[in-house]
């Protein structure tokens, strides 16, 4: 099905020679150099790489997190580097569903609450967010959990509720930062099987961060990067198979 | 997004307590203050409270209502000439000691000698015997206070029957009154105003503190106050204007503003310190969290007014139990007659005002802590 989407060469999200540099005077790094990035719709894309090497940089400034500081950066269209501020803000808030490492879920609000997050973002009604992301838990496996807090659950249920979060407003891009690395590696597995086959979708695109090659299996294609830039990508299961043999 | 607000704040019990507890704090220190405060401001003027008398006649140069200087016994008459006076009545108001011829109890009275025809001036309040019992001679009529401070070491509470002694003069108290105790003097003792200025009041070349007036039907006692004022060369005050000078009077001439100025500080001081570095704290451990809510896509000044909502809100709640102690306070104050307690609208109004200043300053202390966050922070472990 990916491969279908890709074939097509949809290019969901592009990412043209940016540059991006943290710092001041002697202090200033080149983070990201030059590099270019592509995903395409409806595939699940990794991007690994050794720690530093400004994966997580990457990241932000394809999720408007992060303002770049050349270079060209368009989501669906849409050039993200020339927007403004507010637009952007509302950009995300439609376009982009976010799994974090950490989880970051708010600790005082129920699961079901903090899934309703998004649409409350939105300005959806109260009721009707919170129907929804009942439903939304259901399809993460945790619909009886949905009045628990965070607190009572275990990391894996916990990063499953971030997933839940993620898709309750059906966002076209997914954006994860390590979704597996707080995780054992049961936990970490069942977080990718939901990522792949309920997350994954004909019109949506899922990037995930990595360094954990446990996990290299489940990408449908992966950018390897090393000191700030794309240097390599893998175009199919196979290719990443076949580079990363050993795991 | 206001809900999840609340219930960011609410369920971080520890700390929604602190905040609560420190508004509360800080609104029961300044509303108590307060109301202590404008409760001796009505006790500084309890002459023109008791007495329901619209014109106060009086020397130019007496400032407020617990003054003596004696007019002329004559200027009572010269008020009563003038066009627009309906009636005029003397009053004699001085400090005299009396005595409780039982036990040699000896107390300071407020002694008001009211005028014996009209007997203008007389508390409306009775709780025992009679004001008009004053037209016999060799009477007095006490206040609750007086029956308070007299009955300390007797047998039974002293009441109608029983004598003082004042100034050498055996008196027969013929009523109990219920009215408003003063700040300065002791309670209050009524007669007529011939047997004040005839032997219970100290002799003094004049006698006449006040004369009191009230204006002929159609005209506002202002304006019969000026026209006094213009014929006769007297001070002539409306209760208001009495009212108010005589407050103006123990503004100037005391440390009591100060004291409660002070105290409303020490309120806001420590209500700013308490919940500003708490919400402070609040806001830092929630870094994470308002982060992940910005990279969401919740627009800053969303994020912004969501802190103020919070801060707002346990302002709010802590004003509330604040003032409800305030009043519960005061009722209890108000039944023991020892504590000067009053609660005009101004005091609660002044004190929601801190009180919201005090939010949007702890709410402030967040707002530009999340108003510089990047919302990448939120990738960083
Ligand atoms: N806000 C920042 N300020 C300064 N340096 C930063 C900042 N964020 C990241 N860096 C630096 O940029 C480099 C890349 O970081 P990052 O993108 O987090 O790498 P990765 O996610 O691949 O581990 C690192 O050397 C890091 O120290
Ligand atoms: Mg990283």
């Amino acid at each position: 099905m990916s491969n279908d989407h890709a074939a097509q060469g949809l290019h969901a999200v592009r990412m043209r020679a940016v540059d991006k540099f943290f710092g001041e005077g002697d202090a200033r790094t080149h983070v990201l150099k030059s590099t270019d990035f592509e995903a395409r719709l409806g595939e699940l894309v990794m991007l690994v790489g050794p720690s530093g090497c400004g994966k997580t940089t990457l990241l932000s400034v394809l999720a408007g997190t992060l303002d770049a500081d050349g270079g060209e950066v368009s989501v669906f269209d849409t050039r993200i580097d020339q927007i403004t501020p507010s637009q952007l803000t509302r950009f995300r808030a439609v376009n982009i569903g976010f799994i974090f490492q950490q989880f970051n879920l708010i600790p005082t609000l129920t699961a079901a609450e903090n899934v309703s997050v998004p649409l409350l973002i939105q300005g959806k009604p109260n009721g009707e967010a919170l129907k929804r992301a009942k439903a939304v838990l259901e399809t993460v496996g945790l619909g009886h959990k949905a009045n628990d807090r965070p607190s009572k659950l275990s990391g894996g249920q916990q990063q499953r509720v971030a997933i839940a979060r993620a898709l309750v407003h059906e966002p076209r891009l997914l954006i994860c930062d390590e979704p597996t690395s707080a995780l054992d590696r049961e936990n970490g597995a069942l977080v990718m099987q939901l990522l792949r086959d309920v997350a994954r979708a004909p019109n949506r695109t899922v990037i995930i961060v990595t360094h954990d090659s446990r996990i290299y299996s489940y990408a449908d294609r992966m950018a390897e990067m090393e000191d700030g830039r794309v240097f390599r990508v893998l175009n199919s299961p196979a290719e990443i198979a076949e580079a990363h043999h050993g795991h | 997004m206001y809900l999840v607000a609340l219930k960011m704040l609410f369920g971080d019990q520890s700390k929604y307590m602190m905040l609560v507890s420190g508004m509360a704090f800080a609104t029961l220190l300044m509303a108590q203050q307060s109301a202590l405060f404008c409760g001796l401001m009505t006790w500084t003027y309890s002459p023109l409270v008791n007495m329901n008398i619209a014109i106060w006649v009086s020397d130019p140069k007496v400032e407020q209502v617990n003054e003596n200087k004696s007019l002329r016994d004559t200027d009572a008459d010269r008020v009563r000439s003038v066009d627009g006076v309906a009636w005029a009545a003397p009053l004699h108001q001085s400090i005299v000691v009396a005595r409780d011829p039982t036990n040699s109890n000896f107390k300071f009275i407020t002694l008001e000698g009211l005028d014996p025809t009209t007997l203008a001036g007389a508390p409306a309040k009775v709780v025992e015997g009679s004001v008009e019992a004053l037209r016999r001679p060799g009477t007095v009529v006490i206040d609750l206070f007086a029956v308070e401070r007299f009955s300390e070491g007797r047998d039974s509470p002293i009441g109608v029957g029983d004598f003082l002694e004042i100034n050498d003069n055996q008196a027969e108290i013929v009523g109990i009154v219920d009215v408003q105790r003063p700040f300065i003097g002791g309670p209050f003792v009524y007669t007529t105003y011939d047997r004040a200025v005839g032997g219970y009041a100290y002799r003094s070349r004049k006698m006449l503190t006040f004369v009191l007036a009230e204006p002929a039907p159609g005209l506002t006692p202002a304006e019969v106050a000026r026209r006094i004022e213009q014929q006769t060369g007297l001070a002539a005050h409306t209760r208001e204007e009495f009212k108010w000078s005589t407050i103006r009077w123990f503004f100037k001439n005391t440390g009591i503003p100060a004291v409660m100025g002070i105290t409303v500080m020490i309120g806001l001081i420590v209500g700013m310190a308490i919940s500003a570095q708490t919400f402070y704290s609040f806001v830092l451990e929630n870094t994470r969290f308002l982060g992940a809510l910005k990279a969401m896509g919740t627009p800053t000044p969303t994020l912004c007014k969501m802190l103020l909502f919070q801060s707002i809100a346990v302002g709010l709640i802590g004003y509330g139990i604040g003032m409800g102690i305030t009043v519960a306070f005061g009722r209890m104050a108000m039944n023991t007659r020892q504590i000067p307690y009053a609660i005009p609208w101004q005091v609660p109004a002044l004190v929601l005002g801190i009180v919201l200043l005090i939010s949007s300053v702890a709410a402030l202390s967040g707002i530009l802590r999340i108003a510089r966050l990047e919302p990448a922070i939120v990738f960083r472990a």
